[in-house]
């Protein structure tokens, strides 16, 4: 009996571990040079993306799911596969690299076609598959077309489409807004939503710091190689407790407002707005605040016209985590 | 704040030997690298390589090199064989397959580092050793195709000096066909040695042009060398193997020729080697192109 609960204990684990991305006690060095130290990390399905600045390790760690590099110390595993096993990896797995090199002298379609035969499709659905990616990222008219003459964005949404093209599970995109203008990031996003809903595993690395705050489930920030923090967005934010939140409250009698929410001990400050018309506090407990808020409104009838919360975003996250300006980039 | 999965089973790398997926993989593979190898920028510079041997030979067919008083007595078929012995050793082997074969299997790994282009293959369901095998045979049909007709090229044009009927009866009548089939024979076995041995050499090197230099110097001393260290070369074989072997001088050091027993055996058992060693070392390869 003791023996079949432990079986199914590890098979559980097992089964669980099939489902996520692993990286256990990850280091990779460059000769000296650090590239990303004792990484842990356990991704599930859903958008997750990877903020640091320029040299953190992001593509350190997104060469490391892929076995373009091999790990100094530790152990990764893609849903159960290590990447020391291409074969069995890129059944499941896609790349969008940041490499913006093609084959030599290949059009769109030859570039696909190719190395889905390469992967062991026959001719035929090699072709289906093919031009269904090729659909998927908007480029029929240009897949004649021969690569080195397509313009950067091009060139990104052909990368893109070749790392769709055999219906991964895991997809791991390096930069994959780079070069697109709004409408094509916006079919982007879309599409990875798609992607997500469907259940695969999305990682993406991205600067643009308000598109990757819509669009992922978490996020990973990264920093000097090593991982600052981890989870949603708003998870992350509230865990900060060195940096008291803050909450813009808009509303007809700021100043009595400022006076009351003082009896919280949660509330460690309050600021008149320039235009009188609201009020800035910050707040080390956020839900105690907004349960203090409502009594205030029940007890005074204090007319609110929003509550906005400044710094729970992805931005305010990175400026205080890693430490620059975040400003849109990183 | 990151997480730690306790369990630590990764599954291990199948053992499932799927040839019939490796051999569309190499396929797919060759298509791709024969384009490259017969229409991409690199590969004017092999045209050109090639067709040095055949130019040489049409000019000697066309302007007798021992001068007028000569023509009138045309060169013997012994003294013909020898001279295009000292030409195809020297020069076809020596130094057009030779280059040939470093410039195309140098290029499969390093020419496509070089374009930031290898990773493409590394991110494919595929074993790296079926790259390193479909790579391999994608240079050897290249440099087959290419040198053979060098070969055969240079050799038409020593038949042709000779007039009709004369060429004919010597090639089915007498020696020729066997000296050609054998020529032919020693082209190809080039190719699959310094084409095995030029594609490691891509894989470990970042210059490969210095360690196929010292293997060049290596392979026109080999005369000089003792007769165990003559063993250790591809050429020494090569040599062994000549209808009209090249002859090398007083200097050279003199060794019981080579059974052709010995000879191809052991020239294709050190190819399997090398590519064992290719297999190997592409496992561990990583693509870092900015160190480069």
């Amino acid at each position: 009996m003791q023996a079949q609960v432990t079986n199914s204990t590890a098979e559980s684990a097992s089964a669980m571990r099939d489902q996520l991305i692993v990286f256990e006690n990850v280091s990779k060095f460059y000769g000296e040079i650090l590239g990303v130290n004792r990484v842990n990390l356990s991704i599930s399905p859903g958008i997750t993306s990877l903020v640091g600045p320029n040299g953190s390790g992001k593509t350190t760690l997104m060469n490391l799911m892929t076995g373009l590099i091999q790990p100094t110390r530790g152990r990764i595993s893609i849903l159960g596969i290590s990447p020391d096993n291409p074969q069995e990896l890129f059944r499941i797995l896609g790349y969008c690299s940041q490499f913006d090199s093609f084959p030599k002298g290949m059009t769109g379609y030859d570039f696909i076609k190719s190395f889905l035969l390469v992967q062991g499709y026959s001719n035929k659905e090699s072709e289906e598959k093919t031009w269904r990616a090729i659909e998927r990222v908007d480029l029929v008219e240009a897949a004649h077309r021969k690569v080195a003459g397509y313009s950067k964005g091009m060139r990104q949404r052909i990368r893109l489409a070749q790392s769709i093209a055999h219906d991964p599970e895991v997809m791991i995109l390096d930069e994959p807004l780079n070069g697109l203008d709004p409408m094509a990031r916006t079919e982007a996003i879309r599409l990875f939503r798609q992607l997500a809903r469907e259940g695969l595993h999305l990682i993406i690395s991205s600067h643009i710091l308000d598109e990757v705050d819509t669009m992922s489930d978490r996020v990973v920030l990264i920093n000097n190689g090593y991982i600052v923090a981890e989870g949603g967005v708003s998870g992350v934010r509230e865990e900060m407790d060195e940096h008291p939140m803050q909450i813009l409250i808009r509303c007809d009698r700021p100043q009595e407002l400022a006076a009351r929410v003082f009896t919280s001990d949660s509330v460690v400050e309050a600021q008149l707005h320039q235009d009188q018309q609201g009020l800035f506090i910050r707040t080390r407990n956020a839900d105690r605040f907004y349960l203090l808020l409502n009594r205030i409104v029940i007890e005074t009838g204090m007319k609110i016209e929003t509550v906005t919360p400044v710094d729970d975003d992805l931005n305010a996250v990175y400026h205080y985590l890693i430490g620059s300006n975040g400003g849109g980039q990183t | 704040m990151s997480s730690m999965i306790e369990a630590s089973i990764v599954k291990p790398t199948t053992a499932r030997l799927d040839w019939s997926l490796w051999l569309r993989q190499v396929r797919a593979i060759m298509r791709i690298e024969l384009k490259k190898n017969f229409w991409g920028k690199r590969a004017s510079l092999i045209y050109l390589l090639a067709a040095v041997p055949v130019i040489l030979m049409f000019l000697l067919a066309v302007v007798d090199p021992r001068g007028q008083a000569d023509l009138a007595t045309p060169m013997t078929w012994v003294s013909a064989q020898e001279v295009f012995g000292n030409i195809y050793e020297g020069l076809i082997l020596r130094t057009i397959v030779f280059f040939g074969c470093a410039w195309i299997f140098m290029n499969l790994f390093r020419g496509e580092v070089v374009d930031k282009s290898l990773h493409y293959y590394f991110l494919c369901s595929l074993r790296r050793e079926v790259l390193v095998v479909g790579k391999y045979f994608s240079g050897l049909a290249a440099s087959i195709l290419l040198f053979t007709l060098t070969t055969a090229g240079s050799l038409f044009f020593l038949y042709y000096a000779h007039g009709y009927p004369e060429n004919v009866r010597y090639l089915f009548d007498g020696p020729g066909l066997g000296q050609v089939l054998t020529y032919l024979s020693i082209t190809i076995l080039a190719c699959l040695g310094y084409g095995a041995l030029f594609m490691v050499i891509g894989l470990f090197f970042r210059n490969p042009i210095i360690p196929a230099l010292l293997v060049y110097g290596w392979e026109w001393l080999n005369f000089l060398l003792p007769p165990v260290l003559k063993k250790i070369s591809i050429i020494h074989y090569l040599h062994t193997l000549a209808p009209v072997p090249m002859n090398e001088g007083p200097m050279a050091t003199v060794v019981s020729a080579t059974s052709p027993w010995i000879s191809i055996p052991s020239l294709i058992f050190f190819t399997a080697i090398i590519l064992l060693v290719a297999g190997r070392r592409i496992r561990k390869m990583e693509i870092r192109y900015g160190s480069e």
